[in-house]
C-alpha cells in the first residue's frame, strides 16, 4: 500500500503505469474483487455523477430555498459568449455548482470525496472531457486518480470538515480534481503532484462554516472555486511550475492547520459566516419556517 | 490506515447532503439494526459535537432513523423516515447532548424491544465512513464494512482458542480481531473480522461453545 504521495508517484513511475493504475492495483489486492468487478463499481458510480450533473444543468431548488438555479445562470452566461475566463474552466464551475445544488437539494449524488465537496471532481471531469474526448474508461481512470490522491489525504490528515475544516473537503477534492485532470491531459505523475500541491496551498486555512448548519452557502460557491483552482493548478502543471513546498509536506500542514483550527469553525455553524447578522437571520427564517 | 479503498473516497452514493452527517450517520444506525437483529419497538439517540449542532440542517435524525429501518445511504425514502418510523410502530427520541466527545460527529444509539436493548456508539470520521467504537460499554472498533462476527462471553481461558478453532474448520481467515473485557474473569466481548461469507452454521457451532453467552453476525 502507498502512504504518501511520494510513494504513490514513484510506484507509477517504476511501473511505468498511470497513478489511476495503482490505485487500481491495490484495489485488487485489499478487497480480493477482480478487475472487472471494480471498474464496473466506478463506471456505476461515474452515472451517478453524469445524472446529477445533468439534473443540476436542468435547475434544482434546495427544501430552504438557499441554493439552486446557479448552474442554469451559468451556462447562459456561457452562451452568451461575453464570458472573460474562459469556456472550459467557467463549463467546470457551472457543472460543479450544478451537483452541489443537487445535493443541497436532498438528490442524488456520489461523494467525491464527501457529500459537501461532491462537485468539485466530476464538474472539472465532465468540462474537460468536452476538450480532451477521453473514452469512458479513461474517465473511470480519472476517479481513480483522484481517488488516490484523496486516499493519501483521508489517511495522512482529513476529509472531514468537522475534523479539518473546508480544506479538508473543498480543499482535498480541488487537489484530487487538478492532479487528475493533469493525468488526463498527458501529464506526468509527478506533475500530478506539483498541481495536487499547488491546489492544495491556496486552499489551507479555509474553514467550514455554513449558514444555518446547512450544506449550502458558502459550500455550493466554495465548489465553484474549488472546480477552478484544479484547473488553473492543473494547467500550471501541466506548464512545467512545480510547488517548492513537496505535495506530502502541504498534507501534513493541512492536517497541523486542521488541528489547530478551533470548533466554532469545523462544520458548528458557531462561527465565520455562520456567525454573520445575515447568516443568523437565515438560520431563524429557515428553522422558524420548519418549526422542528 | 482508516481508509482502505478507493471506493470510500469516491463513494458513496447516496442521498445528500452531507457524508458525514447524512450518509455516516445512515450507516451507523443501520449497524446498529443489524447488531441489534431486527427492528426495535424503540430507538434512543443522543447526538454529540457538530452532530448536535447541525443535525437539523444536515438530516442527521432522519438518516438515522432511516439506517434503523435498514435504508442504504442512497435510498430515498430517507427523507421521510421519521413519518415512516411511526407508521411501522417504532418510536424514536433525540437528545441533544452538550459533553465534548473525542470525536466531533459522534451518536450514542440505544434500541430497545420487549425482549432486549442495546446500545452502541458511532462515529463518522468523514466521507461516509464510519467506526462503532463501543458496544454495549465495550470498547471496540468496527467499520461496518467487512462481513464480523461478534462474541460475547466469560473471561476464561481457552474461548478465543476454541471459537477460532471452529472458524478453522470452516475454513475462514480472520481480517481483525480484537478482545476485550469489562472486569478480569467476568464478561468479555471479542470482535472478529473475517474475509469470507459468514454461515449460519458456523454461528451455531459457536454458540454451543462453553462460556459463550452470545454470538451476532454482522454482514455486509
Amino acid at each position: 500500500m502507498f502512504k504518501n504521495v511520494a510513494e504513490l508517484v514513484e510506484l507509477a513511475e517504476k511501473e511505468n503505469v498511470k497513478i489511476a493504475e495503482i490505485m487500481i492495483r491495490q484495489e485488487i489486492e485489499v478487497t480480493g474483487l477482480t478487475r472487472e468487478a471494480i471498474i464496473e463499481k466506478m463506471d456505476r458510480n461515474l452515472t451517478v455523477m453524469e445524472q446529477a450533473v445533468e439534473r443540476g444543468l436542468n435547475g434544482v431548488t434546495s427544501v430552504s430555498g438557499l441554493t439552486g438555479g446557479d448552474a442554469v445562470l451559468l451556462q447562459k452566461y456561457i452562451k452568451s459568449g461575453k464570458a472573460l475566463s474562459g469556456h472550459t474552466l467557467l463549463d467546470a464551475v457551472s457543472k460543479a455548482v450544478a451537483t452541489n445544488e443537487v445535493n443541497a437539494a436532498m438528490g442524488t449524488i456520489c461523494a467525491t470525496p464527501t457529500a459537501g465537496s461532491a462537485g468539485v471532481v466530476p464538474g472539472t471531469l465532465f468540462a474537460v472531457k468536452e476538450v480532451l474526448n477521453p473514452t469512458r474508461d479513461e474517465m473511470i481512470e480519472f476517479l481513480f486518480t483522484s481517488a488516490a490522491f484523496g486516499f493519501v489525504v483521508a489517511n495522512n490528515a482529513s476529509i472531514s470538515g468537522a475534523a479539518g475544516g473546508c480544506q479538508a473537503e473543498v480543499g482535498s477534492a480541488s487537489g484530487m480534481a487538478a492532479a487528475a485532470i493533469t493525468e488526463m491531459a498527458g501529464g506526468t505523475p509527478s506533475q500530478s503532484a506539483h498541481a495536487m500541491a499547488i491546489t492544495l496551498k491556496n486552499m489551507l486555512g479555509l474553514v467550514c462554516d455554513p449558514v444555518a448548519g446547512l450544506v449550502e452557502v458558502p459550500c455550493v460557491k466554495r465548489n465553484a472555486m474549488g472546480a477552478s483552482n484544479a484547473m488553473t493548478a492543473a494547467d500550471m502543471a501541466l506548464a512545467g511550475i512545480t510547488s517548492r513546498i513537496p505535495c506530502d509536506e502541504v498534507i501534513d500542514a493541512m492536517y497541523r492547520i486542521g488541528q489547530t483550527m478551533p470548533s466554532a469553525l469545523r462544520e458548528t455553524a458557531e462561527g465565520g459566516l455562520a456567525a454573520t447578522p445575515t447568516g443568523r437571520r437565515l438560520e431563524a427564517e429557515i428553522f422558524g419556517k420548519q418549526s422542528k | 490506515m482508516k481508509y482502505r479503498s478507493a471506493f470510500d473516497i469516491i463513494g458513496p452514493v447516496m442521498i445528500g447532503p452531507s457524508s458525514s452527517h447524512t450518509a455516516g450517520a445512515a450507516r451507523i444506525g443501520r449497524v446498529a439494526r443489524t447488531l441489534f437483529g431486527h427492528q426495535p419497538k424503540r430507538a434512543e439517540i443522543y447526538l454529540y459535537g457538530s452532530f448536535a449542532k447541525t443535525y437539523k440542517g444536515h438530516g442527521t435524525d432522519v438518516a438515522i432513523v432511516g439506517g434503523i429501518l435498514d435504508f442504504d445511504t442512497f435510498d430515498e425514502r430517507i427523507p421521510s423516515s421519521l413519518t415512516l418510523a411511526e407508521q411501522a410502530g417504532m418510536e424514536v427520541q433525540f437528545t441533544v447532548e452538550e459533553a465534548v466527545t473525542d470525536h466531533p460527529n459522534t451518536v450514542r444509539i440505544k434500541l430497545f424491544d420487549d425482549e432486549k436493548e442495546m446500545e452502541l456508539v458511532g462515529i463518522s470520521i468523514g466521507g461516509g465512513t464510519i467506526e462503532i467504537i463501543e458496544l454495549n460499554s465495550f470498547a471496540l472498533k468496527l467499520s461496518g464494512e467487512h462481513p464480523a462476527i461478534l462474541v460475547v462471553h466469560n473471561d476464561q481461558f481457552g474461548v478465543i482458542s476454541n471459537v477460532t478453532k471452529i472458524l478453522a474448520q470452516h475454513e475462514i481467515n480472520i481480517g481483525h480481531m480484537e478482545v476485550s473485557r469489562k472486569e478480569k474473569g467476568k464478561m468479555a466481548l471479542m470482535v472478529i473480522e473475517v474475509d469470507q461469507k459468514i454461515d449460519q452454521s458456523l454461528m451455531d457451532d459457536i454458540a454451543e461453545l462453553t462460556n459463550v453467552t452470545q454470538v451476532i453476525k454482522m454482514v455486509d
